[in-house]
């Protein structure tokens, strides 16, 4: 497969286009592989990538019941950040967004990673108190983090709306490495990038079973024939209770909506992400001008994808909220994704009880800024069949041991993460 | 949008109502242990189905409900007090 | 000259009304009854806009909701809307609107020299480029990228207008009122329903505007339909979106149609509408053919320019070629002949035909067998390039200023694919159908029954099903129905005429067929992909005229059938929403509610300053003028506390009654400690676990008879706590007899503190011996105050002598007054929650920022409270090893080495430079000057007396502090007890 340069784009522009080759091959299963990953969302592909490209490992198989890049992927709000409180996490996404920032050239695919900066606003001393200590937790652990005064918010963010609120903003919390990313373009270079390396991506696959003997992965049954392989790593966001039931196990998951919408587009108008502190609202600018957001849960478990009014009225009243001159801008498209929530908001990187199978689950709705930290731990941990250490508390055993990741303290209820 | 029969206030909208968790799984003895505390707290069958769920009707009588709700059409089949039992229709 | 191409006669416009509005500046004239689409081409404007990434010219293309093109910038100032659809903002005297997307004039738009760099502008170009060298995408090309992306400019302005929500409930609801919705709803309405029928246009009758021939049994059936009581017409008021349970969202254009919304009229209002039973009869979309130059302006749907003649008395061109592949097209040369506009010529790529026919009698030029192959002009439409069906090379022109075309017909199925219907495809109309649904019925042209006779006969079946369905079964009289000719509707298969140039398939976002094909090659064959590859059918109109046909090249490219490919997954919205009507009225200050104490008045007249605790507005402090500066009045007001006597409005507090022969075992289940043992007129410190072992709440709760319980939480977790009782009580323990009831708002309560409290108390008080020995530390009894019924509480949070004093609400004020009085003679002050804080502090006493969530007991200090013996939530979970490890952070307290060195709640706590904790509360000491702190110190108790670092990188700080004992102030109790 021929790599993206000035060149190739500057010829083929001359000749019409017409030399370009699929950015990935339609792979059909082979019998057995060293490694099947079951999911081809950003993860999956990641996991496959990290697999040939850091262990060399390319007998590898994505098998994906759909489209490339269709789940979770395809429908979040593509924010990348690291601004997390605990060390356990603050390190992992710290990692995947050192990943980010390479990665339109690892994958030779533009992903468009704009680091625009993540403002968390924060309306009262309490909350105030909070975005410091985990300001700091990250500063402290290397990761940049400033803090914005009511003037510095005004700076960054014109448009929001500093007192005339119910909340008036105290305050934000910035990240100015953090920003977004080109969602799709993320599984489609994850799918070029290890498809160029041997890795088989099989859509329209879908996995019915788990072959478990003996307390060991053997492979997985599927609507195209069964595929054998010594190691199998889940990367199944919304679906990772059904394929671990399959395996003979219930996970600490709940399956949970999340809505997201976009508007009109619009000429530059937000140049950061930003989110509400008073209510559950974020919001930031695409490259094509329309403004992504969203809010909160839906609130009840779902498969759905598909989401509720009520929530919605909230996300937009927390929006016209925080940002007055949202109100004459238009709604253009809202839609659902479902979401493995987990009981302290932290996700799972690591083995299960059967042996050889591994998973990457529980992302809760942070999934996609995780995306290629995920894919490179799932792949460490399935070629040394042991946790990195930037995963080794993302484990399924930690509300065994008393160990939970909880960033916001919420507690053990996963509607609230 | 959810329409559910509160046995008590009659039929109503979702708004009223606060999901509170899986009403399959039963609170431990006291010594039941931390295995059993654990699989009650944390471990979820998380059925793509059919599913018997806890809710409280906050915005009317407040009493926690069982509800039979399907968690991909949505759909309410049945609403019991919390000492009733309700059956899960297969798949 | 003004509105040259006005028709002297006909219509449904207003002439009489002259309405004079603005575009780009220039002056023009419309009537009631124009849209701003009908007016500018009335006007003879063809140039309206810029495309997305070429800059290309672009006209006015339907006249409808559907429209990809016509987008302007209306009104100005903070009701600037950007991206707002000519084809269906209604005119209204003054209205000004401007061209978006241009740099320059709309003329002469520099950025059309993108057209020159199309080779490398192509579908998904982006994915593919801008990496070299690698930071030049996030500081080049990215910003670059943006200028130009993105359509109309908000105005950055706070939105003056206002929004309001509404809820309705219907037997039957009708979407789209033209003739089948009409029919839909006489129908439903003679049987007796109640009725709404949601019309997102004006005026109501949809194709029946088009035809005077229909216009009494319009005019008739409205009025029919008004006179119904239990009918409800809707106009103005778009349907966006199906959910779950029949509820339809759709929002109502209240005063969109003014120059702005009268005095306390909002500019639109949400509807959330729950129907029993839902009849769709949105219509059908026109769609487009893909043709090199199809998007010129001068190009436009044939119903479009039919509706400009015949609804607005437009004539859109004064020469014209019609583009068809269907019969149902011919009407609109009939409707543009009458209209005076010259017909070159028919071009039809069939053969023959019975409108073909008839065209030919009434002396059209017909050309069959013919396609159009290209445009020629410049920003306006000057030729018509015409070339035999398959002959793939660009053919003669003919002049022309209009080409109006038609490729057939797409049903709106937008509302009907949102309720899970299943789509099928149609054969012969070319076009998805909605299959079988339990949620709702589409009737007329959505469900591809097209023609004014044959709709009507749908709708009224449709209409009355649902009726029935509703529980309306009486057998509706017939109702009267129009009769009208009937139309073929169905096309011939063409898609796309390829001839060299650029043929849109997606007019807004410059997605030509050549880009479909090219995401094809590149592996997006997946109609999903290749949508999110190209950006077809993603812009504010949604693919409505060219989604299928894009569909339709990708399943060429395939060699598949387009009934194979699909169409990508509808979602809300059928059309976009205003985001303030989403929102609503809850919105800025009433964003959220505002709850106030039964003191608020009080506090108020005393200047206090509010700060927010949730929903509550409490009292942060009470400034005089003699203090210099915040912390002044809040250490003034310690200072009286401790050496004097205070009095703080504590009514915030959660209180919750816990009444029933099973309520001390109830407490014990909940409580990490003992309840059952209290002795009655007691009061005990209770601590709550969640199940995981994790400090929920603490607060202290009282024993008021055998079987009564009087339970508080913190101000925060009132609610929580509530819940968590009534759910474990529910789903544990429901053989407990034991009832839960909310008494926080029944209840005010106000705390006296300090060493003067007890002289206030005894003057306020009757009925009780307040003396220590017979009201010790954590009695309770009733008694009045004031004159009043009241309930005295001897608890202390801030470490002095106190009482709480709790009354019903409706005696709070009378209380605090008769309080403060007898506290002059003592010096009392009223203190707010940042001096209550404060004192709490140097008491060691945790509060929500220790209770975050993320400690236990042990972590506290509070481990010995929990109960060795008996259930209790959180008591298993909190016995596993990552909870109860020695190292995990403890309670400690800290003071800033330097007395005038601030510490500050939320720095890390370094030893040796290792993060090990952090700090929860900070204040400044009034016992012994200075900082002083609360925090979570891994190895807390062995490092008392150590000297470490308060870390705060965030504000460039380190600032050297001493661990202490958090419990430092009057470590033995004997103030409170006192």
């Amino acid at each position: 497969m021929a790599r993206y340069s000035a060149f190739r784009i500057l010829t083929e522009g001359l000749r019409g286009n017409s030399g370009w080759q699929p950015a990935w091959r339609k792979a059909a299963p082979k019998p057995s592989y060293d490694v099947i990953v079951v999911g081809g969302g950003g993860h999956g592909l990641a996991t496959a990538f990290y697999l040939a490209s850091v262990h060399g490992i390319t007998n590898v198989a994505v098998v994906e019941r759909g489209l490339v890049g269709q789940g979770n992927t395809g429908r979040n709000t593509t924010i990348v950040r690291s601004n997390y409180l605990l060390p356990e996490n603050n390190h992992f996404y710290e990692h995947s967004l050192k990943l980010w920032e390479g990665l339109e050239q690892s994958l030779n695919y533009n992903v468009m990673m704009s680091q625009r900066g993540v403002i968390n606003l924060f309306h009262n001393d309490a909350q105030r108190n909070a975005a410091l200590r985990r300001g700091n937790s990250m500063r402290l652990n290397g990761i940049d983090a400033e803090l914005l005064d009511r003037e510095g918010v005004r700076a960054m963010c014109p448009i929001v709306d500093l007192d005339n609120g119910r909340y008036p903003v105290m305050g934000g919390l910035l990240q100015r490495r953090g920003g977004t990313a080109r969602h799709d373009a993320v599984a489609w270079g994850f799918a070029h990038a290890a498809d160029a390396r041997g890795v088989d991506i099989i859509e329209h696959c879908e996995v019915t079973g788990m072959i478990v003997e003996g307390g060991a992965i053997r492979g997985v049954r599927t609507n195209r024939g069964e595929i054998r392989a010594p190691k199998v790593g889940l990367a199944v966001a919304g679906s990772t209770s059904t394929l671990t039931a399959m395996a003979g196990f219930d996970v600490p998951i709940e399956t949970h909506l999340l809505q997201a919408f976009v508007s009109e587009a619009l000429k530059p108008l937000i140049d950061c992400v930003v989110t509400f502190g008073a209510g559950h609202f974020y919001v930031s600018q695409s490259d094509k001008g329309g403004l992504v957001f969203g809010g909160g849960l839906d609130g009840y478990p779902s498969y759905g994808q598909r989401g509720t009014l009520p929530t919605a009225e909230h996300v937009y009243a927390a929006g016209v909220s925080m940002i007055p001159a949202l109100g004459r801008l238009r709604g253009l498209r809202s839609w659902a994704g479902v979401m493995d929530m987990t009981p302290d908001g932290s996700a799972y990187i690591c083995k299960t009880p059967v042996q050889g199978l591994y998973m990457t689950a529980g992302w809760c709705y942070g999934g996609f800024k995780a995306t290629p930290g995920s894919g490179w731990c799932h792949a460490w941990t399935i070629a040394k069949d042991a946790p990195h250490r930037l995963n080794a508390a993302h484990t399924l055993d930690r509300f065994r041991e008393g160990r939970m990741l909880d960033e916001r303290g919420n507690g053990p209820f996963f509607w609230a993460q | 949008m959810l329409m559910i029969p509160c046995p008590h206030c009659g039929a109503r909208d979702e708004v009223e109502f606060t999901y509170r968790g899986d009403a399959t799984v039963v609170r431990p003895a006291a010594d039941a242990g931390i295995e059993a505390f654990h699989d009650y707290l944390y471990l979820r069958r998380n059925p793509r189905g059919w599913q018997v769920e806890w809710w409280q009707h906050n915005g009317g009588c407040r009493a926690f409900l069982k509800v039979l709700r399907h968690t991909v059409t949505h759909e309410v089949r049945g609403v019991v007090t919390a000492t009733e039992a309700l059956e899960v229709p297969p798949a | 000259m003004t509105q040259r191409h006005r028709l002297a006669t006909g219509g449904h416009v207003d002439r009489a009304q002259r309405l004079g509005f603005s575009f780009d500046g220039r002056r023009h004239e419309g009537h009631a009854g124009d849209t701003l689409a009908s007016a500018l081409l009335a006007n003879g404007v063809r140039l309206v806009g810029r495309s997305f990434k070429y800059h290309r010219p672009r006209g006015i293309f339907s006249a409808g909701v559907e429209e990809p093109n016509a987008l302007v910038e209306l009104r100005s100032g903070a009701r600037r809307e950007p991206n707002t659809r000519a084809t269906v903002a209604e005119l209204f005297e003054g209205l000004a609107a401007t061209s978006q997307n241009r740099r320059g004039s709309l003329a002469f738009d520099w950025m059309a020299v993108n057209g020159l760099l199309a080779p490398w502008l192509g579908a998904g170009f982006y994915y593919k480029t801008f990496m070299w060298p690698a930071s030049f995408w996030e500081r080049v090309y990215e910003p670059a990228v943006r200028k130009a992306a993105g359509l109309g400019r908000a105005s950055g302005l706070p939105d003056p207008d206002h929004y309001e929500a509404a809820h309705a409930h219907c037997d039957v609801l009708v979407v789209g009122a033209g003739v089948a919705g009409l029919a839909a709803a006489l129908a439903a309405g003679s049987a007796g329903a109640r009725v709404m029928l949601l019309e997102q246009d004006f005026l109501l009758g949809g194709d029946l505007l088009n035809d005077p021939a229909q216009e009494a049994w319009r005019s008739t059936t409205i009025a029919a339909l008004a006179a119904m009581p239990g009918v409800t017409i809707m106009p103005r008021t778009m349907a966006f979106g199906f959910y779950d349970g029949r509820v339809i969202g759709a929002v109502e254009q209240v005063a969109d149609h003014l120059p702005e919304p009268p005095p306390h009229a909002p500019r639109q209002r949400y509807w959330t509408i729950r129907a029993q039973e839902v009849v769709l009869a949105t219509g059908a979309h026109e769609r487009l053919i893909a043709f090199p130059g199809n998007d010129r302006p001068g190009v436009m749907l044939a119903g479009a320019a039919r509706t400009y003649a015949r609804r607005y008395a437009v004539r859109a061109g004064e020469t014209a070629v019609l583009f068809a592949t269907h019969d149902a097209a011919y009407d609109a040369a009939l409707a543009l002949a009458e209209a005076g506009t010259r017909i070159a010529a028919i071009i039809d790529p069939r053969s023959d035909s019975a409108a073909m026919q008839r065209a030919r009698e009434a002396g059209f030029t017909v050309r069959a067998g013919s396609v159009v192959t290209g445009t020629v002009g410049g920003t306006v439409l000057r030729g018509v390039e015409i070339g035999a069906l398959g002959s793939g090379s660009r053919g003669d022109a003919l002049p022309a200023d209009l080409l109006m075309i038609s490729g057939g017909w797409n049903p709106a199925v937008h509302l009907a694919s949102m309720a899970g219907t299943p789509l099928r495809w149609d054969d012969a109309l070319r076009a998805f159908l909605p299959g079988d649904s339990a949620w709702q019925r589409s009737a007329g042209a959505c469900r591809g029954v097209h023609g004014i006779g044959a709709a009507a006969q749908d709708g009224a079946a449709e209409g009355r099903a649902a009726a029935r369905a509703a529980g309306f079964a009486a057998a509706a009289a017939a109702v009267p129905l129009p009769e009208g000719p009937a139309a073929d509707h169905r096309p011939f298969e063409l898609w796309e005429v390829q001839a060299r140039g650029k043929a849109f398939v997606d007019l807004q976002d410059d997605v030509t067929a050549d880009d479909i094909r090219l995401a094809h090659r590149e592996g997006f064959i997946h109609i999903e992909h290749a949508k999110r590859y190209t950006t077809h059918a993603m812009g504010t109109d949604q693919g409505k005229v060219g989604g299928l046909v894009g569909a339709a090249v990708l399943a060429a490219a395939r060699g598949e059938p387009v009934a194979t490919v699909g169409m990508p997954r509808y979602r809300p919205y059928a059309a976009p929403v205003a985001w303030g009507a989403m929102a609503g009225g809850e919105v800025g200050k009433h964003f959220q509610p505002v709850r106030r104490t039964s003191l608020h008045g009080e506090h108020d007249r005393l200047g206090a300053v509010w700060m927010d605790a949730g929903l509550w507005k409490r009292p942060a402090y009470y400034p005089k003028a003699t203090d210099a500066d915040a912390w002044a009045s809040v250490k003034r007001e310690a200072h009286a506390v401790r050496e004097r006597v205070g009095v703080c409005d504590v009514s915030t507090l959660g209180k919750i009654a816990v009444e029933g022969p099973d309520a001390a075992t109830f407490l014990d289940r909940v409580y990490a400690n003992t309840f059952s043992t209290l002795a009655i007129g007691r009061a005990r410190y209770g601590l709550m676990l969640r199940e995981d072992g994790i400090v929920f709440d603490d607060g202290t709760t009282t024993r008021l008879g055998p079987d009564r319980f009087f339970v508080t939480t913190t101000t925060a977790q009132a609610g929580p706590v509530m819940q968590h009782l009534e759910f474990h009580l529910a789903s544990a323990w429901p053989h407990l007899d034991v009832s839960l009831a909310s008494v926080t708002d029944h209840w005010a309560a106000m705390s006296i503190a300090g060493p003067k409290a007890r002289d206030v108390v005894a003057a306020v008080v009757q009925g009780i011996d307040v003396a220590n020995e017979a009201f010790p530390f954590m009695a309770v009894a009733d008694c009045t105050a004031a004159g009043v019924p009241a309930r005295l509480f001897r608890i202390s949070f801030s470490g002095e002598l106190a009482y709480e004093i709790a009354m019903p609400a409706g005696y709070a004020t009378h209380v605090w007054q008769a309080v403060l009085a007898a506290g002059a003679p003592h010096g009392i002050e009223p203190y707010g929650v940042e001096a209550l804080g404060l004192l709490r502090i140097e008491k060691g006493h945790v509060a929500g920022a220790e209770l975050n969530g993320q400690t236990t007991a042990h972590d506290l200090g509070l481990g010995r409270m929990l109960k060795k013996k008996g259930d209790f939530i959180g008591r298993v979970l909190a016995q596993r090893p990552g909870l109860t490890d020695p190292s995990r952070p403890h309670l400690v307290g800290l003071r800033s080495v330097d007395p005038n060195r601030q510490i500050r709640a939320g720095s890390h706590l370094l030893v040796d430079g290792q993060d090990q904790g952090w700090i929860s509360s900070a204040t400044q000491s009034v016992v012994d000057p200075g900082w002083i702190g609360l925090g979570m110190l891994r190895d807390g108790a062995a490092r008392i007396g150590r000297e470490i670092v308060a870390a705060n990188p965030l504000m460039g700080e380190e600032v050297p502090v001493k661990v202490v004992t958090p419990h430092g102030y009057d470590a033995e109790n004997l103030r409170v007890r006192a």
